[in-house]
């Protein structure tokens, strides 16, 4: 009897996660996997007939599309790293009593819905609106100038909305941070810069790395920025996709451009990992 | 998929061991999952005269019917949600209507409602606003609407123009009731543009680059892509859509389209976003009446699209009978002519107009060069020399629709 429940109880200790990941992943991504080789058309209905030059022809069609959100994603995370570390380092170094009025402050404005953020971003930039209107009558900018449907107003809403995201992660990471260590650095003779430099940066590099994850997926998949801020030409591969779903009802191609879109990312952050270390992956995970 | 396979639950419940299922469990239930999952078609005959019949003698009514509709596309009274036409409804037959304007865009629409029809739940609305094009000839072709019965509606059937009797889209009026029909033609702001636009090669004036607004849905896009090129939509082929398409693309690639619109281009033309767009007629008359703009439209040169947006009833509606009682109330030409005054679309009752001549007579001030304009307009009424510049959407069939759809969809959406 023991040896049969000492046999068991490592399945039923991964049940638990198992069954989550088994329902929540395995079978949606199943799923996906044969919708993405389906063939046939809404009418007559879709069939799996394993047709692989679905991902050819989609890869084909929107290759653009899928590197630009790639790229954008990667800037985006970027402009968020360079903005958040700072404040959290404030924050965290600076903030004294007051730290938890901080982070509310930083994420106050997050209560209100995304989507609605975004299209008061739209009402702000507009071509002839409160920010650029009055400087086109005074003439500091031509007629026909417009920051809205351009790279720019696409990535700087991407960074906007994803920027908590970063900033929270990289402030426990320095929050957790030993100042004794510091004081340590100190007493070898570190300047500022070198205390920074090879104690709290290495230390803080775990915080950046969940940033980095969190920050980079959801930015290079996300679709509202894009349709709200963005033109013809700053289409994401997310606004594909949806497009392909609800609009074309191309079940088939919208799933092929999931997988390549979900391989790409996992692969960026398996790489990623790899330079950084696997520990560090753990320990953020576990952070 | 209509809930579980059959082979899944056979799979599941047949009794194994338990180290059997341990193992096999990844793998298997992957394969079964595979081999089980196909997205099945819904597509089906119509439904014969007696089924319709007997659909029609079993449904009652139940004084209340949901309708779900496009923004400004209904009288507005005193209040922004009183509809002075639904209130007289009401009042008159006991049944309330819950009036919500949720539809900005057919494909949204269809993409939103497929799974549900599909499935055969109620998707919340029993009256819907759809327009001829692709999507209707989707939801016809699968059998998500409600055959309309006729000898149920006289008012329908003494009212209707002869124009929609018989429509190509909806071979004898089997589905589709118009509500209104209107005209895509070209807006512009005189504020911005100096020299107005009369043709569509205009939208591909390169002087205004960036402020240019197409619209997303494939055949208004297309319609306008083959008609710069000489081509009558109706009977356009494959190679004219191709052709179509580079075009369209060419003005796209080189940076003078700013952004393509559903239901939403308004408000960018009227705040200078754009300057020049693709628009319905009554869209614009509606802006300059409610906020006082100066938008102009125009049927460019080259000639415009005509549609039809008409009611129809979804396979689940709850309240069927409710919602072809309220179908036939506006073809009454009083509700019809308020309507048209207030929408500024074409109505699909001809007598409407003998009303609005009357409210002309009646009404001073203001209201009264309102009412004029009205009756007036070529728009709401257009003659022999619109309809001469008018084209309808091309009639798809299924295999067209999907190779129609590849070819413009990629220019939207890329």
């Amino acid at each position: 009897m023991n040896r049969i429940r000492a046999r068991l109880t490592p399945y039923l200790l991964i049940l638990p996660g198992g069954l989550w990941l088994t329902i929540f992943f395995a079978i949606p991504m199943l799923y996906m996997l044969s919708v993405s080789l389906m063939t046939g058309n809404v009418i007559d209905g879709f069939r799996l007939t394993f047709h692989f030059p679905t991902y050819a022809q989609a890869l084909g069609l929107y290759h653009d599309q899928l590197i630009r959100s790639l790229v954008y994603g990667l800037i985006a995370t970027a402009l968020c790293i360079a903005i958040a570390y700072p404040m959290a380092y404030w924050i965290a170094f600076r903030g004294g009593s007051r730290k938890s009025t901080y982070l509310f402050l930083i994420l106050l404005p997050f209560f209100v819905s995304f989507v609605l953020r975004t299209i008061s971003w739209q009402f702000f930039l507009s071509d002839n609106g409160i920010v650029l209107g009055p400087l086109k009558s005074i003439h500091l900018l031509p007629e026909n100038f417009s920051v809205l449907a351009t790279a720019p107003a696409v990535i700087g809403g991407l960074t906007y909305n994803f920027l908590p995201f970063m900033v929270l992660p990289i402030y426990v990471a320095l929050e957790r941070v030993d100042h004794s260590l510091v004081e340590a650095s100190y007493d070898l003779y570190a300047g500022r810069i070198q205390a920074f430099l090879r104690v709290v940066l290495p230390l803080s590099l775990p915080g950046v790395f969940a940033g980095v994850l969190i920050t980079f997926v959801p930015a290079s998949s996300d679709y509202v920025n894009a349709s709200v801020l963005g033109g013809p030409e700053n289409t994401m591969i997310g606004n594909v996709i949806q497009n392909q779903y609800f609009v074309a009802s191309n079940y088939p191609v919208a799933a092929a451009l999931s997988f390549i879109l979900m391989a790409v990312l996992l692969l960026g952050i398996f790489a990623y990992a790899r330079a950084l270390g696997t520990e560090d992956v753990l320990e953020a995970a576990a952070g | 998929m209509n809930g579980p396979d059959p082979v899944w639950l056979r799979g599941l419940t047949r009794p194994r061991s338990r180290r059997a299922v341990l193992r096999t469990a990844g793998l298997s239930a992957a394969g079964l999952a595979l081999a089980a999952c196909g997205i099945p078609g819904q597509g089906h005959q119509a439904a014969s005269e007696a089924e319709m019949a007997r659909f029609w003698r079993k449904q009652k009514r139940h004084g209340h019917v949901r309708f779900a509709n496009w923004p400004l596309y209904i009288d507005v009274g005193a209040k922004k949600n009183d509809h002075p036409t639904l209130d007289a409804f009401t009042k008159e037959t006991g049944i309330t209507v819950s009036y919500d304007e949720v539809i900005q865009d057919d494909a949204d629409w269809f993409g939103k409602v497929r799974p549900q029809l599909a499935a055969g739940s109620d998707i919340g609305y029993d009256l819907q606003v759809i327009t001829n094009g692709i999507q209707m000839a989707q939801f016809i072709a699968l059998g998500f609407l409600v055959p309309l019965d006729h000898s149920r509606m006289p008012n329908y059937r003494r009212n209707i123009g002869s124009a929609y009797r018989d429509p190509a889209y909806d071979k004898g009026a089997r589905f589709t009731a118009p509500w209104a029909s209107g005209m895509t033609g070209i807006a512009y702001n005189p504020k911005y543009v100096t020299k107005p636009p009369t043709r569509i090669a205009d939208l591909w004036n390169p002087a205004y680059k960036g402020k240019i607004g197409m619209m997303s849905d494939v055949q208004e896009l297309g319609n306008f892509g083959m008609l710069l090129d000489g081509v009558a939509p109706e009977k356009s082929t494959e190679k004219d859509w191709r052709k179509a398409a580079d075009v369209l693309k060419k003005q796209r690639d080189s940076g003078i389209v700013r952004k393509y619109y559903g239901n939403d281009y308004i408000k960018p033309l009227t705040n200078g976003d754009i300057w020049i767009t693709m628009a319905w007629s009554g869209d614009i008359f509606q802006q300059n009446v409610s906020e006082g703009t100066d938008l102009r439209f125009l049927i460019p040169q080259e000639g415009g699209n005509l549609w039809t947006d008409n009611m129809t009833i979804p396979k689940t509606a709850q309240n069927p009978l409710d919602a072809l009682m309220l179908i036939d109330y506006y073809y009454r030409p009083l509700p019809a002519a308020r309507l048209a005054e207030y929408v500024n679309y074409v109505s699909p009752v001809p007598a409407a107009k003998a009303v609005i001549e009357q409210d002309i007579a009646k009404a001073s001030g203001a209201d009264k060069k309102t009412l004029q304009q009205v009756a007036g307009s070529p728009l709401v009424f257009p003659g022999d020399a619109e309809y001469a510049k008018l084209h309808n959407y091309r009639t798809l069939n299924k295999t067209e629709l999907t190779t129609y759809q590849s070819v413009f969809q990629p220019i939207v959406a890329g």
